[in-house]
């Protein structure tokens, strides 16, 4: 293999979760449905859906918050995804970190910031006993907050919530990791301090060529911060590709309705794509068919037989439609057998 | 059924006709030792049949406004100065039954985590009748049939009556309580973070809606949010709150092309654009001032790009004198020190 070495790889994850209560018959929901992308160092991608589209499940896979029920996450060589080992577990861990949601829960309000930051720093042995406090400085730093011996000894509830989420960055960099996975990290801060965590973020990335996933329902701030996006729609990943092509020209009827449904005071309404009524996703035991048809104004009669494959090309980008995107086989189906 | 202001005198002639909802000098105050003033001399008008757009972020006082409005401040927070009139009525220190009656009648709320307003063990049909019968008489299935006519109003198939919450989506139930507070048909609907929660498509859907049925029935909304994005596509008119003051008003289309006041000029240059060039913004350094200090100057005055030395008198006034709420064009008030110097 001739990628980088600190990329990750996912192949055909799939992850399933029962509802409801029958005994017998217990159905289930595919929350994350044969989903594939890579990691590459130096480079944000975004991913971005809906609540309910299993954007944040992906995440959760690829910390091994969930085992998958199938599929490989594939990181140095090896299947993580299968490996039950503590050590390899461990080490994986260390080097693939999570930035959480809500700076406001993921700090413990009686330690002080120095002890969030030297605990992971002596737990993986990351640098001597007595560099700690210098490497703490260092990571504050690195995140802006300065001076950062000010900062050291300050409890949680004594920083904003934006400084507090600089926190939990410096947190997830003390590991040294090569991959960071960031949950909607701005979701919960105040509009004027998003753009300072998003700045960070490319700054992380340029500076330590950091890979990034960047798991969020914002398209403007995607846009912002990301190369690549993966748009993904109950469960499946139904458009892909730099960001700029894919916001530029959707391909996929879903990416358009998201992109429309933005608010941007700069659109005319009259440029909006008209909505459907509000359908929620279906993921529980999907048949045969395009997720989206219910939503979707373009649908066709293959539409609800067969579900489209996403079609991607030689620069990664792609998307799963039939009929804005069809695969070689879905034009066979349309077009080759007209008595069906 | 006609609209009707049902406050006792509430019907007598205003100053303005026009004028539904008079808020002046308003300051409420929280704690009692060391008092967080987060509302400190709030001046709002809303006209009939108008949307206004209250905008700012978390700890601005924006929901303490709306929470003043239909009184429903707990102690230790309360109203200390200023008055809230309904059609030239003072609502500050009504007694509980009048308020009783004013409220969803004259005012209704969208409170911010709606969502999560409606009761789980109810089925939605028999909150509409509570409701219903808690402010006028009417059978229980007139009630009914009323709810089912207010779901459809909001796109719900009126069979839902009988679903309970949890078998509703998240923007259904948000939709169910929009219809529950215009069920009275009250003059204002005040809505705070009405679409927060929810994904953009949804969100989008139901903004569409409330154009819709704020057009068709001509109430007026106080349109509570962070996101000043979408204020500039719906309101009418905004205003920009910050540290408990507004700084800035004037018409949406105004305040999108010619935003005077550097926080909202901040504000608005927080939003990263969808289309266009890529350019790196720099969002507002630093954090909003906190309340239980006693401010002296220009609130926005540590953020603030202007607030340098350099200009000795300018910069003399941004830290000692409070700005005041000026109208520097017609309808348009900002209240900043430079914006001033530069237009008298």
């Amino acid at each position: 293999m001739n990628a980088p070495a600190a990329e990750l790889e996912v192949r055909g994850l799939r992850k399933e979760f029962p509802v409801g209560g029958g005994l017998v018959t217990r159905e289930r929901v595919h929350a994350v449905d044969d989903v594939s992308f890579t990691l590459k160092p130096g480079r944000v991608t975004a991913l971005v859906g809906e609540s309910g589209s299993g954007k944040s499940t992906v995440a959760k896979l690829l910390l091994r918050l969930y085992d998958p029920s199938g599929g490989s996450v594939i990181f140095d060589g090896r299947d993580i995804a299968s490996d039950h080992s503590r050590k390899n577990v461990l080490r994986y861990r260390s080097r693939v970190q999570m930035i959480f949601q809500d700076p406001f829960d993921s700090l413990n309000p009686v330690k002080t910031i120095r002890h969030h930051l030297a605990r992971p720093l002596s737990i993986h042995g990351i640098v001597p006993r007595g560099k700690i406090d210098q490497r703490v400085n260092e990571l504050l730093e690195t995140v802006g907050l300065v001076p950062p011996e000010k900062f050291a000894a300050k409890y949680p509830h004594e920083l904003s919530g934006g400084q507090r989420q600089r926190v939990s960055i410096a947190r997830a960099l003390a590991v040294e990791p090569t991959v960071l996975i960031a949950d909607e990290p701005t979701s919960m801060l105040d509009v004027s301090i998003r753009i300072g965590i998003l700045n960070l973020i490319v700054e992380l990335k340029e500076q330590h060529g950091l890979a990034f996933l960047y798991v969020t329902h914002d398209l403007a701030s995607a846009r912002y911060v990301a190369d690549d996006v993966l748009v993904m729609y109950a469960g499946q990943i139904v458009e892909q590709g730099p960001i700029d092509e894919v916001l530029g020209h959707p391909r996929h009827p879903y990416t358009q309705l998201l992109l429309s449904a933005v608010p941007d005071p700069s659109l005319v309404a009259e440029s909006r794509i008209e909505l459907s009524s509000g359908q929620e996703s279906v993921a529980v035991d999907p048949r045969a068919g395009c997720r989206f048809l219910g939503r979707c104004p373009l649908a066709i009669e293959i539409c609800s037989s067969v579900t489209p494959e996403l079609v991607v090309d030689g620069f990664g980008r792609g998307a799963r439609c039939h009929v804005t995107a069809p695969s070689p086989a879905s034009r066979e189906d349309i077009n080759g057998r007209p008595d069906q | 059924m006609t609209v009707t202001a049902d406050v006792p005198g509430a019907t007598g002639s205003p100053r303005d006709s026009e004028t539904l909802m008079e808020v002046t000098g308003l300051r409420v105050a929280y704690g009692v030792s060391r008092p967080v003033h987060a509302v400190d001399g709030v001046d709002l008008a809303i006209r009939a049949g108008e949307i206004v757009g209250l905008a700012g972020e978390s700890g601005c006082g924006k929901t303490t406004v709306a929470n003043a409005i239909l009184q429903v401040i707990r102690p230790p927070g309360r109203v200390i100065d200023g008055s809230i009139r309904f059609r030239g009525r003072e609502i500050n220190g009504l007694s509980p039954e009048e308020l009783r009656k004013f409220r969803w009648r004259n005012v209704s709320m969208v409170f911010q985590s709606a969502m999560n307003a409606l009761n789980p063990v109810l089925r939605i049909g028999a909150q509409f009748v509570d409701m219903m019968q808690a402010h006028e008489r009417v059978s229980k299935r007139d009630a009914l049939t009323r709810a089912g006519d207010l779901l459809e109003l909001v796109g719900i198939d009126r069979r839902r009556v009988d679903s309970y919450p949890h078998q509703l989506s998240g923007g259904m139930r948000q939709r169910v309580i929009i219809a529950m507070a215009l069920a009275l048909e009250p003059e204002l609907v005040i809505m705070d973070e009405p679409t927060t929660a929810l994904d953009v498509v949804i969100q989008r859907e139901i903004l569409q809606q409330i154009q819709d049925l704020q057009r068709e029935r001509g109430f007026a909304v106080l349109f509570i949010t962070h996101d000043l994005s979408l204020l500039l596509e719906v309101a009418d008119r905004i205003a920009i709150m910050y540290a408990g003051e507004i700084v800035e008003e004037s018409t949406a289309a105004e305040l999108r092309d010619k935003p005077l006041h550097p926080y909202t000029n901040g504000l608005i240059e927080s939003f990263p654009p969808l289309m266009g060039p890529r350019v790196k913004l720099s969002g507002i350094p630093g954090s909003p001032p906190d309340l239980a200090e006693p401010q002296i100057g220009c609130r926005f005055a540590p953020r603030c790009p202007y607030a340098e030395p350099k200009d000795a008198y300018l910069y003399f006034r941004q830290t000692n004198e409070r700005p005041e709420l000026r109208e520097v064009s017609p309808k348009h008030f900002v209240a900043c020190h430079r914006v001033e110097a530069a237009t008298s």
